[in-house]
């Protein structure tokens, strides 16, 4: 039926990748830095990979560095479920097994050159966005003004403070931050991430809007954006889902007619216009 | 063409060659209903069987419970996959149909090793259908009867059955038959009229459109109130999925020995309508309502899965299994269609 060199690859086996560098963020969130055994991994932003922990299982994790990073790769991984409280053990020179990466709706890296680029992340959805902000940082010229909106929840679930830190010192980098309950130490804006969206107005214009969060986040983004008459091809979601093989097969990342780990994880806000199940 | 004649005892001694030689799966009574099972003798086989309990499709080329992978805690993964040879003896032209489609979902995009090196080693011997199930509908989704995709093709035209070879493995098997003739026009055209009676006898539930219609009728059903109406009684049971010879998904989990060294990563299959499937860490859950759930899998027969492999037969191929298997009677996929069919029309 097929050619006999196309079914010795087998899809479902990782390959081996050594942990470099493992550390604890805040109460939830694991930094890793890896590196793959004897290769490079080649990824654009918004890629995935699926992380194997054999005896536990394989969990599907947004790539958080810029592919402008050479020989090593970045996740952020919060503890949220069995592979992640697994992944959450590791320490610095164990190995764990990558298939990857996956995904084809990625950000838009060459669509964007020229433009202005607002990001606006929710929570951990700093994480997948942190790879197309960095990569737009490290090209800074081939982009106009960039935004960058963050909301967390309190302040004690920030994390990656002193990347964040050095985002706001910077004087080509316009960075809001807000976080949904304040207290006594935050002296920062209070309110969920669509109250800083006047704040941009002007920085809406003919730009490019990508947003990532949870997923009740996406509507009231959406929302918030209606009445400054963005073109619903400018604006960009990344939609997270059980992506469970991340080939096109299982059938659990499924959103109507669309899978998640092949046609996105990123999509256009037109495309959704077909995928009711979309947010 | 190929198409030999062959008695039906003298088939019975091909039957008992094969599996003096290889592996050979065919259907044979469970009860008072029927399975695909390896045969020790030809006489097991029953080639008048209505419908299987499960789609051998699904149970020999996706099974139940695969292991993908062994592995080593901390350690290195290996692929594991079956190179065993194997017939499959008497599939109907329906879940034959349901096969080639699964042919082309596991091949494109990323290539399916485990699947294809199974596929691979498999002789597709297919049957027309001698006793109509109960619920059958095969007719109205356009897979009575199947021209291509099967390496040999039987036909019971009373006394004997005529093989015809669809590949050049199917040349090869025939070449091994002891006591074959060339067909004659007259045996010819009697397979013609069991093709004939088949349009009409696989035909228990009737499609109001035309199959080819469906998912241009789905385009506009999204909101229609049928799917609330019939999920209210729906127990998420996945009966219907667990049935389907066209239900692929599947759900991959690690098992890891007693001695917490080695183990091994499985697939098993899973169903949309279940609970949960769509669930993620966190608790976020895609298509938490039943409603959602019952749409989402004839969506899926009648127009997400044949779009992607630009199939014009839908992915209900009208086995009518999970008629049979649904307790509240909610799951014939015809009369959901009909019902949409009258209320929405052509246009």
């Amino acid at each position: 039926m097929v050619k006999q060199s196309t079914i010795e690859k087998d899809i479902y086996l990782p390959r081996l990748a050594a942990v470099k560098q493992a550390d604890l963020l805040n109460e939830t969130e694991l930094y890793l830095q890896l590196a793959m055994d004897g290769e490079q991994l080649d990824y654009v932003p918004g890629q995935f990979v699926e992380v194997s922990l054999a005896g536990v299982g394989e969990a599907p994790i947004t790539i958080s560095s810029s592919p402008t990073q050479k020989g090593y790769f970045e996740l952020v991984v919060r503890k949220v479920g069995n592979v992640t409280n697994a992944i959450h053990k590791l320490k610095t020179g164990n190995k764990i097994g990558i298939r990857g990466p996956f995904g084809k709706g990625v950000y838009p890296v060459e669509e964007s050159k020229g433009r202005g680029i607002v990001f606006i992340c929710g929570g951990i959805g700093l994480v997948p966005q942190r790879s197309f902000i960095n990569y737009v940082l490290d090209n800074r010229d081939d982009y106009g003004d960039v935004t960058i909106l963050l909301g967390t929840k309190c302040q004690s679930q920030r994390f990656l403070t002193d990347e964040l830190q050095s985002w706001s010192k910077r004087s080509d980098v316009q960075f809001l931050e807000t976080v949904d309950q304040g207290d006594d130490c935050w002296k920062g804006n209070v309110g969920v991430v669509t109250t800083l969206i006047p704040k941009i107005e002007s920085k809406l214009k003919s730009a490019v809007v990508t947003i990532c969060g949870p997923p009740i986040m996406y509507k009231f983004v959406l929302m918030a954006l209606q009445e400054y008459n963005l073109q619903h091809e400018d604006i960009y979601l990344n939609l997270e889902r059980k992506m469970k093989c991340g080939v096109g097969k299982c059938g659990h990342c499924q959103i109507n007619h669309v899978y998640a780990c092949m046609d996105g994880p990123v999509f256009r806000y037109s495309d959704l216009a077909a995928m009711p199940e979309a947010i | 063409m190929n198409v030999k004649k062959i008695s039906k005892s003298a088939f019975t001694s091909f039957v008992d060659e094969l599996i003096s030689k290889q592996k050979v799966i065919g259907a044979q009574a469970k009860g008072d209903r029927f399975e695909f099972e390896q045969l020790e003798s030809a006489n097991q086989l029953r080639l008048d069987y209505d419908v299987t309990l499960r789609p051998p499709n699904r149970k020999y080329f996706l099974p139940p419970v695969e292991t993908l992978l062994t592995y080593e805690v901390g350690g290195s993964y290996q692929s594991v996959s079956d190179s065993t040879e194997f017939i499959l003896l008497g599939i109907h032209p329906y879940d034959l149909e349901a096969l080639n489609q699964m042919d082309l979902i596991f091949e494109q995009d990323n290539c399916d090793s485990h699947y294809m090196k199974r596929r691979n080693n498999a002789t597709i011997i297919a049957c027309d259908v001698v006793t109509p199930s109960r619920d059958v509908f095969a007719a109205s989704m356009g897979t009575a009867t199947v021209k291509s995709g099967f390496d040999v093709l039987l036909t019971d035209i009373g006394d004997s059955y005529l093989m015809e070879s669809g590949s050049p493995k199917g040349d090869k098997l025939l070449a091994k038959a002891k006591g074959t003739a060339d067909a004659t026009a007259e045996d010819l055209e009697k397979r013609q009229k069991v093709w004939n009676e088949n349009q009409n006898r696989l035909n228990k539930h009737k499609l109001n459109c035309d199959y080819s219609y469906l998912h241009k009728l789905l385009e506009r059903a999204y909101s229609h109130p049928v799917w609330e109406e019939k999920a209210k009684t729906c127990f998420s049971c996945g009966s219907c999925n667990q049935v389907c010879p066209t239900c692929y998904c599947f759900n991959v989990q690690d098992d890891v020995n007693w001695d917490f060294v080695k183990g091994k990563r499985q697939r098993a299959w899973d169903g949309c309508l279940l609970d949960g499937f769509t669930k993620v860490a966190g608790e976020h859950e895609f298509r938490k309502k039943r409603a959602d759930r019952f749409r989402h899998r004839l969506y899926r027969k009648g127009k997400y899965v044949p779009e992607k492999i630009s199939s014009k037969i839908p992915a209900c191929v009208g086995c009518g299994r999970c008629v049979h298997a649904c307790l509240p009677d909610i799951a014939n996929p015809v009369n959901v269609y009909n019902r949409l069919f009258d209320d929405l029309g052509l246009r």
